[in-house]
């Protein structure tokens, strides 16, 4: 696998943040590829890493970020080496953007939302107000949102009219690559549906890729066409999504799966025992062992990657 | 479950409106409609699911039938006694047979008190034990809710999700009560441990022989602990059935549009299912449309749905729906 063939490539990406108890590990050697117009989900629980992992490609880091190295290849070329100037020029929204969670109470409340959707137009491509605007309408159209909205203030609009502007605002320097942090978690079912429908047409009309970034795992499988299961700072596999849903490999994975109700099935829905581990102090072999019902001896070792047809899982037992 | 057809709860035609005020005197302007004429009973020993979107009027149904909020109209009967007309004093003694979980174990726990405050409170509250007591009691509870009873000094930062919400659950435990409602109590949890909480919540039914109002948006998992299951839109039910009669045969186009918007995580046969994709959003409960509630964004409505509300009837033995096309 050459940098050069793939829209996104990420090697060894590290993000630690610092605190007074020690480094907070949140991502912590990160390892996947994205062709483009693909869609890939990184599935975990909370506090697992999964907006942390977001921040590190975006480089949007807090003030306490710690250790932040590997190499994040767009296109073949290394974004991490850019200096900060030429990152925010070049990459930031006008490459890859992103839909952050909880995006609809995001919006700036006093900001038509019209203007702040014209807003990374106006200073990534150096249109004027104009042609942002209507750029904005040709966004608008491409979400649903209606185009007389661009005159409205975010409170009145819903919340699944709030989500829409806030992809639209992803969208308007056509980037290669948007990153949706959690984007239907606070919605109810059939506004998820529809935003779903939104996302989906994206992808097939302009070839977009995306990360989708969720614990939802149910909405997941609607857009992806890849799966990257997240614990504890890591990622433990990655496979497409058609043989993921259907057999994943990771016993975490398979208990993640097996605790999601189904609406037709009387199959009653599982547990994950314990909690994950806290990611200032993590153990030593596999982060996973302490809640695993398939441990044996090895989980002592920190596990490598296994490649198993085609699919990738960081468990001793596919040794 | 021990369903019997003994009715515990009897909600009738509850109403509850909150006025809007506006200008400078203050003058009421309108109402929110929250809760418009709901009609439900509870049998003991049972769960009922009440399901719908958000802002639809679930939870205000669940503090209305507590008398957390006095309701406009309507009777909400328990046991025979009419808790609308109650007096405060008999109220405040009705309200250790009936507790509430609620959904934010990361809100509803006050952070300043012990687990041992917190679960031992109800019990002061009420002055039903004193003392030692309390503390004995308290261990009892968290052995109850499967807690380290020594957790009882500690404080709720120090808990996951789940254990909170498990600390919820003693809390609501403390009076023995025989119904309690769960407002939304696994929807702030990761999914990896719902079903910890959803499992404890069972095997308390089955030992206490509690009765449940289980209020929640996530159809798949109000399927797996309900016996009935109540479909609300917009303040009033649209839909009560049996829970496999309504998943299996929802007649009403709300909850078939809701049920075919479920995701299901497996993309082959996600592929192959037909999906009712409502357009717009939910009125606002200020201004509801006239006759359906519905009809605007109902796939099927005719020019009589505008004009007169559906009745709630009974199509086949015990499913109701609203619904004038229903057949």
């Amino acid at each position: 696998m050459t940098h050069n063939s793939k829209l996104l490539n990420i090697e060894d990406l590290v993000l630690h943040f610092k605190t007074l108890q020690g480094p907070v590990q949140a991502v912590d050697g990160v390892n996947f590829s994205l062709d483009s117009n693909r869609a890939v989900v990184i599935l975990g629980e909370s506090g697992c890493g999964k907006s942390s992992l977001a921040r590190a490609i975006l480089r949007l880091l807090p003030r306490n970020a710690g250790t932040y190295s590997g190499h994040i290849y767009l296109n073949g070329n290394d974004i991490m080496t850019l200096p900060e100037d030429d990152f925010r020029q070049t990459i930031r929204w006008a490459a890859i953007s992103m839909v952050p969670q909880a995006a609809m109470n995001s919006l700036n409340p006093v900001i038509r939302v019209g203007d702040q959707v014209a807003e990374p137009a106006i200073v990534h491509l150096g249109v004027s107000k104009a042609d942002a605007i209507s750029l904005v309408k040709k966004m608008f159209q491409h979400v649903g949102v209606p185009e007389d909205f661009i005159n409205r203030y975010p409170f009145e609009l819903s919340g699944g009219m709030r989500q829409r502007v806030a992809i639209a605002m992803a969208l308007v320097t056509s980037p290669m690559l948007i990153i949706l942090d959690e984007p239907t978690s606070a919605l109810d079912v059939l506004t998820q549906a529809n935003i779903f429908n939104v996302l989906k047409r994206l992808k097939k009309e302009l070839g977009i890729s995306f990360i989708l970034i969720t614990h939802d795992i149910a909405t997941s499988s609607e857009l992806a066409d890849d799966v990257a299961v997240m614990y504890a700072g890591q990622i433990v596999e990655v496979g497409d999504t058609y043989r993921f849903f259907d057999h994943p490999l990771h016993p975490y994975s398979q208990k993640l799966m097996a605790s999601v109700p189904r609406l037709h099935s009387d199959k009653e829905p599982e547990f994950i025992v314990g909690r994950p581990p806290s990611l200032i102090n993590l153990p030593q072999g596999c982060r996973f062992a302490d809640r695993c019902p398939a441990r044996f001896e090895k989980c002592v070792q920190n596990p490598p990657v296994f490649e198993q047809d085609g699919r990738q899982v960081k468990c001793w037992l596919y040794a | 479950m021990t369903a019997n057809n003994e009715v515990l709860l009897h909600v009738d035609n509850l109403v509850m409106h909150f006025p809007i005020y506006r200008g400078v005197f203050q003058r009421q302007v309108g109402a929110v409609r929250a809760v418009d004429g709901v009609s439900f009973d509870v049998k003991r020993g049972e769960t009922l699911g009440l399901v719908g979107e958000s802002g639809c009027g679930k939870s205000t149904t669940g503090r209305a039938i507590l008398q957390l909020y006095k309701p406009t109209a309507g009777k909400v009967e328990y046991e025979g006694t009419n808790l609308v007309t109650l007096k405060r004093e008999p109220m405040r003694q009705m309200r250790r047979k009936m507790q509430m979980i609620f959904q934010d174990p990361y809100a509803s726990l006050n952070p300043r008190m012990t687990v041992g405050q917190l679960v031992g409170e109800p019990l002061m509250v009420h002055s039903v034990t004193t003392g030692e007591e309390i503390d004995k009691r308290v261990e009892q509870l968290l052995e109850l809710v499967k807690l380290n009873p020594a957790f009882a000094t500690r404080y709720p930062h120090e808990f996951s999700g789940g254990q909170r919400q498990r600390i919820g659950v003693a809390r609501a435990l403390a009076l023995n009560p025989n119904f309690i409602i769960c407002d939304e109590p696994i929807s702030a949890l990761d999914v990896s441990i719902q079903a910890q909480v959803v499992n404890l919540l069972e095997e308390l039914q089955q030992q206490f022989g509690l009765t449940y109002l289980f209020i929640a948006h996530d159809l798949s998992m109000v399927r797996h602990i309900s016996d009935r299951v109540a479909v609300m839109y917009l303040g009033v039910i649209m839909e009560l059935a049996e829970r496999e009669e309504l998943y299996n045969n929802p007649l009403h186009p709300y909850t078939q549009a809701l049920l075919s918007a479920v995701p299901i995580p497996d993309p082959v046969a996600d592929a192959q299912r037909k999906r009712v994709i409502l357009e717009g959003d939910v009125p606002s409960p200020a201004n509801p449309p006239s006759g359906c509630r519905f009809r605007t964004r109902c796939p099927i409505a005719v020019p009589l749905c505008a004009e007169s509300q559906p009745e709630f009837r009974e199509l086949r033995p015990g499913h109701f729906v609203a619904c004038h096309l229903a057949k």
